[in-house]
């Protein structure tokens, strides 16, 4: 499956401002609905809207949602403890950010 | 093939409990996780880890690994013997839906067959072809002048005998002028294949900066730590400072003190609401080596009165 190379691909850009309705968060992360419900139980991700219909999902809840499912499964965590993990993953990179500037 | 050690990639003794390969795992996992660690070699680790637990937690993998003899050396170049398997049955069990494509020809030679069918999460039928996502590194300069680069992917496949096997291929991709840290670039129908008639998933690529010498990044909003002499933040000068579209004549205005901001508005990252670009100014201090540069400190002293601490009351 090997592409020809002098095809150069484009694509869009994809920033913060780029929103994903329930559905589409749900195929981006080969997920069944009911795994995003609990995702969004645990404040992994926080969508905005009130129904899950009308639901609509920052695209960073991509990378979120990705880590989170990569750290139970390979660490036995669970949903609770990758929500803290995340939290701290972040804190941690803002830091290290800051720090590598600093230095 | 290179012979694998799994005790000594797991850091235990060949008598290990159950028990401890539990909590070794559980703890080199946890060191090695490409999410969480920072060692450089993390990637390659946790995978090597992996494979080690994955042998070694089945007691029938790890009784069947273990009548290959404890002479083996890390290292050494193996095949395996002939029905070394003989008189073992794998059932599969506690296969842990790891992507054992990705293990070592090792653990393939050894536990390839029958494996193979029983893992992954991947039994759903799904129409769509699967999303892939990958990461791209690219230069700050890259943001500004947009990019071309040559990725070169890794993915699995099941293949005609109805194993996963470990494709690579390489693709052109455009990065488009004015990406940011984090945002993600669509390349729609070069994900997964599609089942039936479905369509294929779509490639992501997250984008990440490499670090840079110079500058930092914000947002849109790009940083650059600016050294400058005590006598041009005091009395005001014009130097040169380096910016990611090419050096710029810079007005330092007189009396700036160290860590003041100056605003280049609108050369941060491009796009529709351009970043801007802040030079933040650092007193550089001339070395008194000499004995020149030492009188000329002295002179400053004796001319200036000056009391760094004087708010700290000192």
């Amino acid at each position: 499956m090997t592409k020809d190379l002098e095809t150069l691909l484009s694509g869009d850009v994809l920033g913060e401002d780029v929103e994903l309705t329930l559905v589409e968060l749900c195929r981006s992360c080969q997920l069944p609905a009911e795994r995003v419900y609990e995702l969004v139980d645990e404040g992994i991700i926080e969508p905005m809207g009130r129904e899950p219909a009308g639901w609509r999902f920052r695209w960073t809840s991509v990378r979120r949602v990705r880590c989170a499912l990569r750290l139970e499964h390979d660490l036995g965590v669970n949903l609770a403890g990758a929500a803290l993990a995340l939290d701290l993953l972040e804190e941690l990179n803002r830091l290290r950010a800051r720090l590598r500037h600093l230095g | 093939m290179e012979f694998k050690d799994y005790y000594q990639i797991m850091g235990v003794k060949r008598d290990a409990t159950q028990d401890e390969i539990k909590r070794a795992y559980r703890k080199l996992a946890r060191k090695y996780h490409p999410d969480v660690s920072k060692e450089p070699d993390a990637e390659v680790r946790f995978k090597e880890v992996g494979e080690a637990y994955e042998v070694l937690k089945d007691p029938e993998k790890r009784a069947a690994y273990d009548q290959l003899g404890a002479n083996w050396k890390a290292g050494q170049d193996f095949r395996p013997p002939p029905d070394w398997d003989a008189g073992f049955e794998f059932h599969g069990g506690g296969f842990s839906g790891a992507d054992a494509s990705r293990f070592s020809d090792f653990f393939e030679s050894l536990f390839g067959h029958g494996f193979a069918a029983g893992g992954g999460g991947h039994t759903a039928y799904h129409a769509h072809g699967e999303d892939a996502h990958a990461k791209v590194l690219i230069d700050l300069e890259d943001a500004y002048h947009g990019a071309t680069r040559t990725l070169t992917l890794q993915h699995t496949e099941l293949g005609a005998d109805g194993r996963p096997q470990v494709k690579q291929r390489t693709l052109n991709a455009r990065i488009p002028r004015g990406v940011r840290q984090g945002q993600f670039i669509r390349l729609a129908g070069q994900g997964g294949a599609g089942m039936g008639k479905g369509k294929a998933g779509d490639l992501y690529l997250e984008v990440e900066f490499r670090t840079h010498p110079f500058y930092h990044v914000e947002g849109r909003d790009v940083f650059l730590d600016l050294p400058v002499a005590p006598w041009e933040a005091a009395l005001g000068a014009t130097v040169k400072a380096p910016t990611p579209t090419g050096a710029v004549d810079l007005k330092i205005p007189a009396g700036s003190t160290g860590g003041r901001k100056l605003r280049l508005k609108g050369r941060g990252i491009p796009g529709a609401t351009p970043g801007d670009f802040y030079v933040v100014l650092q007193i550089a201090l001339p070395p008194a080596e000499s004995a020149a540069a030492k009188t000329a400190y002295r002179e400053m002293e004796q001319a200036l009165k000056f009391n760094p601490r004087a708010r700290m009351g000192g």
